[in-house]
C-alpha cells in the first residue's frame, strides 16, 4: 500500500474510532432504554466500520470476516435477541434515579478517555509494525473503561447489559489492529458467544424483571453480611 | 479421539436431558463417569507420552491440563451424584418442585462441557471463549431457586466476571499478538517458546489484563465480590461446582501464563505479580471469614483465601514451590467440593445457613456434624488431610528459598484462617442446640454417598499419592517452571 493510501485509511479510521468513543459516551449517558440499544448497535457498526477500513488497507481476508461477523452478530442479532429476551416493554423505559449526574458522568468519562490513552502507550510503542494500533489501541481500551464505568454507575439491567457489551467490542477493537489473522475457528466461535451470552443475560434480566417487578438490578442489595 | 470425546459426552448428555426429564439426573451421572473414564485414560496417556494432540491439532492436553482435567471429572461425578437427592430434599422442604429444575441438568452438563473444553484446547482464544461460556451456562444454576436474592447473586456473578472476561479477552489477544510476532502457534506451549521474543511491554500488558480479567473470575480480591453472593444463593451441588474448579478454571489460565513471564528477559520481577496479588486475596479472606454470618459464605472466602495460597505459592518460583502451587491446586478443589456437600446438608439438617442460628448439629446429625467438622478442619489445612502436605509444601519452599517476609505474612494469613473457620464451625457443630428445634429432615442418600466418595481422597492424598498421580503431579510443576 502506498504511503498516501495508508495516510487516507488512517484518516477513515480515526475518524470511524472518533464515531465509536462517542457512541460509548452515549451509552454512559443515554437514559432512554431504547436510545442505549441504538447507542450500542451505531457503536458495533463502527467496529465493523473500522475492521472493512483495516481489511482493505492491509488486504486481509480474516479482518474481512471480522468486519461481516461483527456486523451480522452485533449489530443484527445481539439485539434482536436481547429485545426478544429481555421483552420489548424493558426498551420503552427510561431511568429515572441517577447514581451520577450527566455533566459529572462526561467529566468522568473524560478522566477515563485520558487513562487509557495513557496506559496504553507503551503497549502502542512496543508494536511499531502495525500501522492502526496507535489508534484502535488506545481507542479499544476507552471503550473498555466507557464499559466498565456504564456498570459500575448506572442502575438500569439494560444499560448495565449494554456497558458489557461495548467492553466487548472495545476489547475488538483494539485487538483488529494488531491481530488480524485469528484462526476460523476462533473467529466463529467468538461470533457465536456473543449472541449466546446477550440471550442468557437477556433472559436472566426478564426473570429478575418477572421477580422483582423491575429490572433496576442497581437496586438489588441484599445480599452482604447480616448481623 | 478421546480428547473431543471428553467434550463430545457431555454435550450428548445435555441435550439428552432436555429431551428426557425423567431420566435427566441419571444421564447426567452416567455421562459424568464415563467423562471420568476418559480423562484417566487421557491422563494415563500424557504420562506414558508427554502432551496429547487431537483433532489435527485443535486439542493439546500436558501435564498441568490432565491434572486439571481429572479434577473436573472427578467433581463432576460427586457433584451430579449429590444432585440427585439434594434436589429432591431441596424440594421437600420447599413444598415444591424448583421452577429451574428442568434446566438444571442440561445447564449442568453445559457447564461441565464448558470446564473441561480450558485444559483441553489448544487455541488460546478459543480457550478464552470456553472460560467465558462457563459463566453463561452455570447463571442460571446459580439463579435456580428463581428468588430475588438468588437472581441478585446471579446477576452480580454475571456482570463482574464477563466485566473480567472482557479484560481478560483484550489481554488474550495481546499475548496472542506476542506469540504471532514471535512466530509460534498461539498455544500454552507456543507462548512458552515465543516468550524470551515477546516485546516486554506486549506480555506485561497482556499478563496484567488477563490477572485482572480471571482474577475477576477466580475471585481474586478486590474483585471476589461476586463469589460468596453466588454461593450463598446457589444449590451445594453447584457451589462445589463454583468453588471446586470453576475458580480453578480462571486462575489455571493465570498460573500458565507464569513460565512465559519468567522466561522474558525484559521481565525480572514476574514473582513479584503472584506474590502481591495471592498475598493480597489471602489476608482479606482471612479476617473476612472471622466475620462472616453464613457458612456457606464461609467456605466461598475460603476459596478467595486457597485462590490467593495457590498463587503466592506460584510467586515463590522454585521448583519446590512449583510442586506445592500443583498440590494445593488438586487438593483445594478435592477438599472444597467435599465441604460444599457437607454446608448442603448441614443447610438441609438445620433449616438454615446461618452461622449464629445453628448450633448442636453433631446432636441433630451426627454423619452431617462430623462431615461440616472433617471438612472445617481439611479446608483449613489441619493434617492428615491433602491441604496440609500442601501448604506444609508451599511454605517449606518458601522459607527455604529465603522469601521470609512473603512466607512470613503467608503463614500469619494461613493461621488466622484456620483459627476462624474452626471457630465458627466448631460452634455450629458443638455448640448447644436451641431447644424448640424442629425435627431433622432425613439425609438424602445420593448425597451422602457422594460426599463419602468425595472424603476418600483428600484424606487419602494426606498421606499417601499413587505413584502415577504424583509423576503427573510433578510433570505438571516442571510445566509451571518452563519446563517443555
Amino acid at each position: 500500500m502506498s504511503p498516501h493510501a495508508l495516510e487516507l485509511a488512517r484518516a477513515f479510521d480515526g475518524f470511524f474510532a472518533a464515531l465509536f468513543v462517542l457512541a460509548g459516551l452515549g451509552v454512559i449517558v443515554a437514559r432512554q432504554m431504547r436510545g442505549t440499544l441504538y447507542l450500542f448497535m451505531s457503536h458495533a457498526l463502527m467496529l465493523s466500520a473500522s475492521a472493512v477500513v483495516l481489511a482493505v488497507a492491509l488486504h486481509s481476508t480474516h479482518l474481512a470476516w471480522v468486519a461481516l461477523i461483527t456486523f451480522s452478530t452485533k449489530v443484527v442479532a445481539v439485539p434482536l435477541v436481547l429485545v426478544w429476551a429481555t421483552g420489548a416493554k424493558v426498551y420503552g423505559r427510561r431511568e429515572v434515579d441517577h447514581v451520577l449526574s450527566v455533566p459529572l458522568s462526561l467529566l468522568i468519562a473524560a478522566g477515563l478517555a485520558f487513562a487509557a490513552w495513557i496506559v496504553s502507550q507503551p503497549l502502542v510503542h512496543a508494536i511499531p509494525a502495525r500501522p492502526f494500533a496507535a489508534i484502535n489501541l488506545p481507542t479499544g481500551l476507552i471503550a473498555i473503561f466507557f464499559g466498565a464505568f456504564t456498570v459500575a454507575v448506572r442502575r438500569e439491567g439494560v444499560a448495565q447489559l449494554m456497558g458489557l457489551l461495548i467492553m466487548e467490542s472495545g476489547a475488538f477493537f483494539a485487538s483488529i489492529s494488531i491481530v488480524h489473522d485469528l484462526t476460523i475457528i476462533a473467529e466463529i466461535a467468538a461470533a457465536v458467544d456473543v449472541p449466546i451470552a446477550a440471550l442468557v443475560i437477556g433472559l436472566l434480566l426478564r426473570s429478575i424483571g418477572a421477580v422483582t417487578g423491575s429490572t433496576r438490578v442497581g437496586h438489588m442489595a441484599t445480599l452482604h453480611e447480616r448481623r | 479421539m478421546i480428547l473431543p470425546l471428553i467434550l463430545i459426552l457431555p454435550i450428548g448428555a445435555a441435550l439428552l436431558t432436555v429431551a428426557g426429564r425423567r431420566a435427566a439426573p441419571w444421564v447426567t451421572l452416567a455421562s459424568a463417569l464415563a467423562v471420568l473414564g476418559l480423562a484417566v485414560v487421557a491422563a494415563r496417556d500424557v504420562m506414558a507420552a508427554g502432551t496429547l494432540v487431537g483433532a489435527h491439532g485443535g486439542f493439546t492436553l500436558d501435564a498441568l491440563g490432565a491434572l486439571y482435567l481429572l479434577l473436573v471429572a472427578f467433581v463432576g461425578v460427586t457433584a451430579s451424584l449429590y444432585s440427585i437427592g439434594y434436589l429432591e430434599a431441596r424440594h421437600r422442604e420447599a413444598g415444591r418442585v424448583a421452577p429451574r429444575y428442568r434446566q438444571y441438568y442440561p445447564l449442568f452438563n453445559l457447564f461441565l462441557a464448558s470446564m473441561l473444553a480450558v485444559p483441553l484446547l489448544t487455541n488460546l482464544a478459543v480457550m478464552w471463549i470456553a472460560i467465558e461460556l462457563t459463566t453463561i451456562f452455570s447463571a442460571f444454576l446459580v439463579a435456580y431457586e428463581d428468588r430475588a436474592e438468588a437472581l441478585e447473586a446471579a446477576w452480580k456473578y454475571v456482570a463482574l466476571t464477563t466485566m473480567g472476561a472482557m479484560i481478560a479477552l483484550l489481554g488474550i489477544l495481546v499475548i496472542y499478538y506476542g506469540v504471532h510476532h514471535a512466530g509460534q502457534p498461539p498455544s500454552w506451549a507456543g507462548l512458552v517458546a515465543a516468550a524470551p521474543h515477546i516485546p516486554p511491554a506486549v506480555l506485561l500488558t497482556g499478563f496484567v489484563l488477563a490477572l485482572v480479567g480471571f482474577g475477576a473470575k477466580a475471585g481474586l480480591v478486590p474483585m471476589h465480590t461476586w463469589l460468596p453472593d453466588a454461593h450463598s444463593q446457589a444449590p451445594a451441588s453447584v457451589c462445589a461446582l463454583l468453588s471446586g474448579v470453576e475458580t480453578s478454571a480462571a486462575l489455571y489460565m493465570i498460573l500458565r501464563l507464569y513460565p512465559a513471564l519468567a522466561r522474558n528477559p525484559g521481565i525480572p520481577d514476574a514473582n513479584a505479580w503472584y506474590l502481591v496479588a495471592g498475598l493480597i486475596s489471602v489476608g482479606a479472606a482471612a479476617f473476612l471469614i472471622l466475620q462472616v454470618t453464613d457458612f456457606k459464605r464461609l467456605f466461598a472466602y475460603s476459596t478467595v483465601e486457597h485462590m490467593g495460597i495457590i498463587l503466592t505459592a506460584c510467586g515463590l518460583g522454585t521448583p519446590a514451590a512449583h510442586l506445592g502451587t500443583v498440590y494445593q491446586l488438586f487438593a483445594h478443589a478435592l477438599t472444597k467440593s467435599f465441604c460444599f456437600y457437607a454446608a448442603g446438608l448441614a443447610a438441609i439438617t438445620l433449616g438454615t445457613q446461618r452461622i449464629r442460628g445453628s448450633s448442636g448439629l453433631l446432636g441433630s446429625s451426627p454423619l452431617v456434624g462430623w462431615a461440616l467438622l472433617l471438612g472445617a478442619l481439611a479446608i483449613a489445612g489441619a493434617p492428615p488431610f491433602a491441604i496440609f502436605i500442601s501448604e506444609f509444601q508451599i511454605l517449606r519452599a518458601g522459607f527455604g528459598a529465603g522469601e521470609y517476609l512473603a512466607t512470613g505474612l503467608l503463614t500469619v494469613f494461613i493461621v488466622v484462617a484456620f483459627i476462624a473457620i474452626v471457630y465458627q464451625i466448631g460452634g455450629i457443630v458443638f455448640r448447644q442446640p436451641a431447644p424448640e428445634r424442629a425435627p431433622a429432615h432425613p439425609l438424602p442418600v445420593s448425597s451422602v454417598f457422594a460426599m463419602a466418595i468425595a472424603f476418600l481422597p483428600l484424606l487419602v492424598f494426606g498421606f499417601y499419592l499413587p505413584p502415577p498421580l504424583l509423576r503427573l503431579v510433578h510433570q505438571a510443576a516442571a510445566l509451571l517452571g518452563g519446563t517443555p
